[in-house]
């Protein structure tokens, strides 16, 4: 006799179970069907080519009329279940209908997670579920402005889809990078690249504060910095909850989802359930494979067959036209785990697979993912990869060959074969310079231009070079950043301006990097190029600095720091001193010490008591004095006119104006000036990197001096009559040095490698140039000359502090 | 036995950070790495026990701020020439919350 079967939802797995059951044993059960929706089932995962117009709502349907009155099938679409009843074993539909039932079946999957922001209740605040939203974003007309909150995968594919609408399409994200569940940071930004192609504005690290409104209709979302978004339809694709409300109605237990049994039963035998609304051994289900694989196992546990459910690993592709990416398995760093990174910045190729044991465990890809099949391959079989591991990275192509002789692969490339991209140069005209003389890098670079732009094809020209020449040419070591890239500081640079590089996992990906996050060398370099570069793109990383400048106060051997408040000038008053003397006191501060700069240092301050000093000496009207940074640290001054004999100028008022100016600003290195009033030079000015020597027709400015372990004596650069001019000249030499110059090089080396003159025909004798470099020092300035401590003290006085402490706890 | 107790949430340490915890054993430095997870050393440098939680986090290392020793986060071993090894404890990361194992930091303490 056939047994009752009501199925609750005509989702995915659901429909599935079904399918199973009237393919294997058409008798065994009479099947009804509730569904809430209006409708059959259909594939919701392709909801987003609807979205975008590449498919229509026909083309996604997997069950139509015909196919449920095939297969006797009785649907009752558009109805809801009110009540169940388990000991009568009945269900109770909206409109009365009791229905009895020997086995029940829940497929109520999910529901879209809505963040409870003011004003989510609005009109035209959506989620990205069903095909009722996806049909309310359809009706959008071009022009329309839509903000997406969620950089996950459902987001996206939304934001994708509207965009290919014509809509203007801003992806708000509250995590660092795009789908950060599924990628890292290197194959967030690639996609965050690509999303900004289409047209997409991509904010991450974006605080929703707001849902604004009018008239009962959303108008706009407000950030958390401010930022107003205007949108007349706002998405909601954060997440998908699993729908229990009616399972936990009936009594049946559930956790995050309807518990089930690897039989896919739940709490009661004659209850089963599949889909996104089921929890199973403490995971819950989004991707359409694991659903399959429940409905399996449910429709043979309905059979009276044995069969069990096992999760398995996942992979993620995103459906977004012209976006390829791929991840799978865990790609985590963690305990005895390895990476292998491999990315091709032309072609905008990235690849990562985390290896343990020798098992490929994880692998992300972005931009070819043709082998993603046999990688997941490798992930699922646990392949052992000890053999290939050298070229596994490289894909199943590259298997069982010999490794690459670089030279040998230079001398098989036609004489066709481009070299340098950026200029257009091949093989062949390489060759011709080196047979017409050239034979050397440089000469090439005169000669063809090759590798002389972007530089990333210097290897390739030098190999070219050493192929051509034979045991003539010894490719120079070129000295590369650190471990983590071939290319050095100065192709670094130019990648990062050429480039318009203005996050650091753009830089890791366009100039390949090994590493995936760089390292305690090439980190706080990147820091520095980027925010010199980009000073209103680039977000400084406090991560990526030396603790001293994360801190604002300089380490000492027992990791106490020193603390030195700025005195302009090498000015101060009776009442900075009593404030100084005051937090000595009251923080114990060992040592007090007056430093070659003209100022105090209060040395041996717990690293938990800096916020405390700072908010102490910011009472009394002082600063930090930067003595920490690689960036401008102290004007040194005399005391010129103001009591000085022989002073031919205010070289003290002049001190201070300069340090005004100045301070804040990060550089190479560190940047020390003085004044002195006259060439009696009392505030050393010559040794400086930057020193002003006063004279009675006016300034002499002259750079490249150090007292360090190089003494070097300044050398002129120009005498001008003012102040005014004086400052100019400061700013626009100090400029060009951060734009130029390698980090960590002083002035000295740096002039060095580029020549005074080089230096004088940008800042002495072009006009134009100098007010160039000066507009740009001054809008990086209005970001960074700030007291960091008056920051600190006010928003993250907390991060000095302990993050617990289990003294107590563990004496117990 | 073990005894996870809660610590804090995982937020509280920015990406490539540490903060340091006090224990009655002396202070453990606790890294949060650019992939959240989380790892747990003694806050000393085997070479002159620099502090590490103020060291740049890069991979699965930490470089020390005193002079530059880099440590293994997994093994607390000094890598490429330096030699020598700081503790590591069990740490966890657990619905967005940091786990320590106090047991672990009572059986150092007693010992």
């Amino acid at each position: 006799m056939r047994q009752k079967l009501i199925v609750i939802g005509a989702g995915m797995a659901s429909g599935r179970v079904i399918e199973h059951l009237v393919e294997q044993d058409p008798d065994a059960y009479d099947i009804t069907l509730f569904n809430a929706e209006p409708r059959g089932n259909y594939n919701r995962i392709m909801l987003s080519p609807v979205l975008s117009g590449e498919k229509t709502y026909s083309d996604i349907v997997t069950h139509d009329d015909t196919w449920y009155a095939e297969h006797a099938v009785t649907c009752r679409f558009g109805e809801h279940i009110a009540d169940i009843d388990r000991v009568a074993k009945t269900v109770t539909s909206e409109n009365g209908d009791v229905l009895g039932y020997d086995k029940l079946l829940f497929g109520t999957g999910s529901n879209p997670f809505m963040i409870p922001l003011p004003g989510h209740d609005l009109d035209g605040v959506i989620a990205y579920r069903d095909l009722e939203d996806t049909e309310r974003m359809m009706a959008m007309g071009p022009e329309k402005k839509v903000v997406v909150i969620g950089g996950g995968l459902l987001g996206l594919e939304a934001a994708a889809g509207m965009a290919a609408r014509g809509a203007d399409v801003t992806v708000v994200h509250i995590m660092g990078h795009l789908m950060e569940r599924q990628l890292d940071e290197a194959a967030g930004y690639l996609l965050r690249k690509a999303l900004t192609e289409k047209g997409i504005t991509v904010k991450c690290s974006a605080n929703s504060k707001e849902i604004l409104g009018e008239n009962g209709h959303v108008t706009g979302l407000s950030l958390d910095d401010g930022t107003v978004l205007p949108c007349d339809l706002l998405v909601m694709a954060v997440g998908i909850r699993p729908n229990v409300a009616l399972a936990q109605a009936s009594g049946i237990a559930v956790g995050r989802g309807i518990h089930v049994d690897d039989q896919m039963i739940t709490s009661d035998a004659d209850v089963l359930a599949v889909g996104e609304c089921v929890e199973h051994n403490g995971a819950v289900f989004g991707l359409v494979a694991p659903l399959y694989d429940q409905a399996k196992v449910a429709a043979q546990t309905l059979q009276g067959q044995t069969a069990s459910f096992v999760q398995k690993e996942l992979s993620t592709k995103l459906k977004v036209t012209g976006c390829d990416l791929f991840s799978a398995g865990d790609f985590a760093d963690g305990e005895g785990r390895e990476d292998i990174v491999f990315r091709d910045p032309a072609r905008g190729v990235y690849r990562r697979l985390v290896i343990e044991n020798n098992v490929v465990i994880g692998a992300v890809m972005y931009g070819d993912t043709a082998d993603s099949n046999w990688f997941f391959g490798l992930i699922r079989d646990k392949t052992d990869i000890a053999d290939m591991r050298d070229t596994l990275i490289f894909g199943p192509a590259f298997q069982g060959g010999t490794p690459l002789d670089p030279l040998a692969a230079v001398a098989a490339l036609p004489r066709d074969a481009e070299i340098c991209g950026c200029n257009g140069i091949c093989k062949g005209q390489i060759e011709d310079a080196i047979s017409a003389g050239a034979t050397d890098l440089g000469a090439i670079r005169a000669v063809t231009k090759a590798s002389g732009s972007c530089g990333t094809c210097t290897g390739l020209v030098e190999q070219v070079l050493a192929h051509s020449l034979g045991d003539e040419f010894v490719i120079p070591a070129a000295q590369p950043m650190c471990g983590c890239t071939d290319l050095t500081h100065e192709d670094v640079r130019r990648m990062i301006k050429s480039q318009r590089l203005t996050t650091m996992a753009a830089v890791w990906q366009e100039c390949a990097w090994k590493t995936t996050c760089g390292c305690h060398v090439c980190r706080p370099a990147l820091n520095f190029y980027l925010l010199a570069d980009w000073p209103l793109e680039y977000q400084d990383d406090p991560q990526s600095r030396f603790v001293n400048e994360r801190k604002h106060a300089n380490i000492q051997k027992d990791g106490t720091f020193s603390v030195v408040p700025r005195m302009w000038g090498g000015i101060t008053t009776p009442d900075e001193l009593r404030a100084i003397a005051d937090a000595a006191d009251k923080f114990g501060v060992p040592t007090v010490k007056v430093t070659g700069g003209q100022r105090i240092d209060l040395l041996g301050v717990r690293g938990e008591d800096l916020p405390d000093i700072w908010r102490d000496l910011n009472a009394a009207g002082m600063v930090s004095g930067h003595a920490y940074s690689k960036g401008l640290r102290t004007v040194k001054t005399c005391v010129g006119t103001d009591h000085c004999r022989f002073g031919t100028q205010d070289s003290t008022g002049l001190g201070i104006k300069l340090e005004k100016e100045l301070w804040g600003s990060w550089t190479p290195h560190k940047l020390k000036l003085a004044v002195s009033g006259c060439p009696r030079n009392c505030a050393e000015a010559t040794c400086k990197d930057i020193g002003v020597v006063c004279v009675d027709s006016g300034y002499q400015i002259s750079i490249g001096g150090a007292a360090g372990m190089d003494v070097r004596e300044t050398e002129l650069l120009v005498q001008v009559a003012t102040e005014e001019e004086t400052i100019n000249v400061v700013k626009a030499v100090t400029q060009a040095y951060r734009e130029n110059a390698k980090y960590l090089d002083r002035i000295y080396k740096w002039m060095n490698k580029v020549g005074l003159d080089w230096i004088k025909s940008r800042v002495v004798d072009d006009l134009n140039e100098r007010a160039a470099l000066v507009a740009r020092f001054e809008l990086s300035q209005s970001i960074y000359r700030k007291d960091p401590w008056a920051e600190h003290v006010a928003r993250q006085s907390d991060t000095y502090r302990p993050l617990a402490n289990l003294s107590l706890e563990a004496a117990e | 036995m073990s005894n996870w107790i809660d610590i804090a949430a995982l937020q509280d340490i920015p990406q490539r950070g540490a903060r340091m915890v006090k224990t009655a054993h002396g202070c453990v430095a606790v890294f949060r790495t650019g992939e959240d997870e989380i790892y747990a050393l003694d806050n000393a440098c085997p070479h002159k026990a620099g502090p590490l939680a103020e060291g740049i986090v890069h991979g699965k290392a930490v470089t020390c701020p005193l002079h530059n020793w880099v440590i293994s986060l997994e093994t607390g071993l000094a890598q490429g020439a330096d030699e020598g090894q700081v503790a590591t404890h069990p740490a966890r990361v657990e619905g967005g919350r940091i786990l320590l194992d106090i047991t672990c930091l009572r059986a150092k303490a007693v010992a």
